[in-house]
């Protein structure tokens, strides 16, 4: 079974982090995993996008193809990667209006309000998107996720992150409790 | 015991160089390859190497074969313009028989191009981009596995022959991370360039003169020995008699040649009964495959060859998988570099199709299949 | 004259050389300094670039390499980085230093690593036979100048002390002793050393600006320089454009691979048992 993902929005948001913990995550439990990126010349701004490739199989090509779910922090990426999807779900930030010519399933997820309010670090919105994107899917465990962030986020930000991704686990629990 | 890892191709490299015995690097900045740098700068003093950011490739260059030459393993990194400005010294390391490796992670060019964007547009500078006839091996790795596997095989390659080697990649397979399980260090080979026992009778290039090595001395050691980018005799000084320099030239020439069947490597997949060959290496191959075995699965006999060397160009293996072929297809990031060669090997055998592709994506897995099953009809 | 002997390849000479070049001067004035200094052959390593003056190391018995056109200085600090024991010296000449090398040459002065370079100034191409280099005097002629060279030559000294070199010296070939003072200095000091030998080349640029043959090149040598020392007390009218000779820049600072060494001593010391294996975690996010 191959799961696809895509998580966009502009650099400096981490995205690129969030997808190889994500990635990470499923080699942890056993699985292959391969995460590729594209990027713009600037280090902060303009568009980013990262993609997981997530199977219990060999994986032959490393792109995201028909994405299974799709992580939009910006109203750019949404529109611009929210128009590709013709199965799999979006999820968006709650920020971003919607967008009449795009079909596929949209989750509104407050997740920069999240991050910005509850934990109190707006540079944390990767991680809270991360756990809602992880919830949501059910690709990982929560607990094999958590030490992948452990693992992979700057020395002494440990904490601080391992609360966003708990959040976003509760944002995700909330979207299904909803749907 | 090792255990599986979450791995860049660039990192990966860098991995395989330092297992290698990589003690020296020079480089300079150059998207997309400069993890590579910045994972030495970090590494190699951790191990009594030096790291050194020169002032330019042609520098980089320059101060790796240096270092070379007193016995220490050595490397550069970058990518399509700084591969550019490395071809002087890189004939200069050819002429004079210093082992080197070069990783060059591809980009969009010409000129500064698409800096972030992988192609494949340099397989042909890899061979011919220094004027004169030379001797050069060019291997491309597949995936981050094969960053490693293959940047150990090219300096053990660079030992052995005392030639330049080059590590093609990609933007792609630079970047991407994937599950790798790297060998436990004791158990890669690692070669080492064959060295005089003494200083007395030293001859620096004295060698069977079909496609002989030469023993190399390290600077340093009493040897007090000449090198020069100029033809050369067996003593290492400069000759400017004709039979010298062919005889020279042929001895680099045959190194290569002769040694073809051991340096060659490539992979297969479903090509027993193939009627559709795709030929591709790299990140193209990735897609490929994909489109190989869909291709399969909808019944169409299709199969792929997967270069992991691509200079020399191993002549025969294809010949050989060519030969009931309906046509044979070559994916790649560029107008049709390797499609040349492919075509000169198959020769009116088959048809050969090239498919180009030069927008700074990768190959979608879908855009290989139509031309599979076009060739099929 | 043994003790010098015993550092030249004999067997590699005659030279190739024209009858009257300065350049034998300066590479005897190099051996003698060696002589004096009784450095061990087998430590040495002189490196060259391309042109008449990069053809000296293949006379001389050490390890020598004769690299490409202006690399000298990248492959020499290849050579000194990865075996800073050797005594390393650039042999080159004014185009191959100041226009092709022009940017190692900064660079290798700015890291202040510890070369030697001894620049052969005959202010023209002499091997692809009489152009005009960066270090040729506006108005002069070269066969690519043959109305008159428009353009401002190099402060060679200058360039090298602004860029960073900590030894900079100014000898000639009419003055060979001291050309062996100012080299043997050049050789004992730490860090980059930059020795400008004004030489002659009679064959293109005394010809070609009748100034004549090699006698008359060193008189006009002699005519166009003064010595620094001297030169602090002369009347300005005596010093007015000439070229000082003699050391005209010391400034000992840290040498790079003793910097770069001290790196290695702190972060060996700090990953003690280390066998290699890169960082997982930090990488950049974007």
């Amino acid at each position: 079974m191959r799961t696809e993902f895509r998580l966009s929005g502009s650099g400096g948001q981490g995205l690129l982090l969030a997808g190889i913990v994500l990635a990470e995550a499923a080699i942890l439990e056993g699985k292959n995993a391969v995460q590729t990126q594209s990027y713009g010349p600037e280090a902060r701004g303009g568009a980013s996008k990262a993609e997981v490739v997530i199977s219990g199989e060999d994986i032959d090509y490393p792109k995201a193809m028909d994405p299974d779910f799709l992580l939009a922090l910006t109203a750019e990426a949404y529109r611009t990667y929210g128009k590709l999807m013709k199965k799999g779900l979006i999820i968006v930030d709650e920020s971003v209006p919607p967008s009449e010519d795009i079909i596929a399933r949209t989750a509104r997820v407050p997740i920069l309000k999240t991050a910005a309010k509850d934990i109190g670090k707006s540079v944390v919105a990767n991680i809270v998107a991360l756990g809602v994107l992880a919830g949501v899917s059910g690709i990982v465990e929560p607990g094999t996720l958590e030490a992948a962030v452990k693992n992979r986020v700057p020395k002494g930000t440990e904490e601080l992150n391992v609360a966003a991704l708990k959040k976003g686990f509760e944002l995700a629990t909330a979207f299904k409790a909803k749907a | 015991m090792p255990s599986a890892k979450l791995m860049q191709g660039n990192e990966a490299c860098t991995i395989g160089a330092l297992v290698a015995g990589l003690e020296f690097y020079a480089g300079y900045p150059i998207t997309p390859s400069t993890e590579i740098a910045e994972l030495c700068s970090e590494e190699l003093p951790k191990v009594g190497g030096k790291f050194v950011q020169m002032e330019d490739e042609i520098g980089s260059i320059a101060a790796i074969i240096g270092a070379s030459l007193t016995g220490k393993k050595s490397m550069t990194a970058t990518s399509g313009p700084g591969f550019s400005l490395m071809q002087e010294s890189l004939g200069y390391a050819s002429e004079t028989e210093v082992p080197v490796v070069i990783i060059n992670v591809q980009r969009m060019g010409p000129s500064t191009g698409m800096p972030t964007s992988p192609a494949q547009g340099d397989v042909m500078q890899a061979r011919w981009g220094t004027h004169g006839d030379h001797p050069v091996i060019a291997l491309a790795p597949g995936n981050v596995k094969e960053c490693f596997d293959l940047t150990v095989r090219a300096f053990n390659l660079a030992e052995e022959y005392r030639v330049p080697v080059i590590v093609l990649t990609d933007e792609v397979i630079g970047h991407m991370r994937e599950k790798v399980l790297l060998p436990d260090w004791e158990d890669v080979k690692v070669v080492d360039r064959a060295r005089p026992t003494a200083p007395g009778g030293y001859r620096p290039y004295e060698a069977d003169l079909d496609g002989g090595v030469p023993l190399m001395a390290p600077f340093g050691q009493g040897y007090r020995w000449h090198v020069t980018g100029l033809f050369h005799d067996e003593t290492g000084f400069p000759s400017g008699k004709a039979d010298v320099a062919d005889r020279l030239l042929r001895r680099l020439d045959r190194k290569i040649t002769k040694n073809e069947k051991v340096i060659r490597d490539y992979v297969t997949e479903s090509v027993e009964d193939c009627e559709i060959l795709v030929v591709s290496f790299g990140s193209s191959a990735m897609s490929a495959l994909s489109a190989v075995r869909r291709a399969r699965r909808e019944g169409v006999k299709a199969g792929m060859l997967r270069l992991k060397t691509i200079w020399p160009f191993p002549d025969e293996v294809l010949k050989d998988l060519s030969r009931n072929a309906k046509a044979v297809l070559v994916p790649e990031m560029n107008l049709g570099q390797l499609a040349y060669e492919v075509e000169r090997t198959v020769g009116c055998r088959a048809p050969v199709v090239r498919i180009g592709k030069v927008n700074g994506d990768l190959f979608r897995p879908d855009e290989i299949h139509d031309k599979i099953m076009e060739a099929a009809k | 004259m043994s003790d010098i002997l015993k550092y030249f390849r004999q067997d590699r000479l005659p030279h190739i050389w024209c009858p009257g070049c300065g350049h034998g001067t300066v590479t005897g004035a190099l051996v003698r300094a060696i002589a004096r200094l009784k450095l061990d052959k087998n430590k040495v390593c002189v490196v060259s670039g391309i042109g008449c003056s990069s053809r000296a190391p293949g006379y001389l018995d050490f390890d020598t390499l004769h690299t490409a056109h202006g690399r000298a200085l990248a492959f020499a600090t290849g050579i000194k980085l990865a075996r800073p024991d050797l005594k390393v010296i650039v042999m080159t000449g004014d185009g191959d230093c100041t226009a092709i090398g022009g940017n190692h040459f900064i660079h290798a002065a700015r890291r202040n690593i510890d070369i030697t370079t001894i620049v052969m100034n005959n202010n023209i191409y002499g091997m692809t036979s009489g152009q005009y280099s960066p270090m040729t005097p506006k108005g002069f002629l070269g066969t690519t100048a043959p109305y008159g060279n428009p353009e401002r030559t190099f402060d060679l000294c200058k360039l090298a002390e602004a860029a960073g070199a900590t030894y900079v010296a100014r000898g000639t070939s009419f003055h060979a002793q001291m050309l062996i003072d100012l080299i043997e200095q050049a050789l004992t000091h730490r860090g980059f050393s930059v020795v400008e030998a004004l030489t002659q080349c009679p064959t293109y640029f005394g010809r070609k600006n009748k100034v004549g043959g090699a006698v008359e090149l060193l008189e006009w040598i002699k005519e166009r320089t003064v010595n620094a020392k001297a030169a602090a007390v002369l009347p300005p009218e005596k010093v007015a454009g000439k070229l000082l000779i003699g050391e005209l820049h010391k400034n000992p600072q840290p040498e790079f691979c003793d910097e770069y060494d001290k790196i290695i001593a702190q972060v060996q010391r700090k990953f003690e048992g280390f066998r290699g294996g890169v960082r997982g975690c930090e990488q950049n996010s974007d």
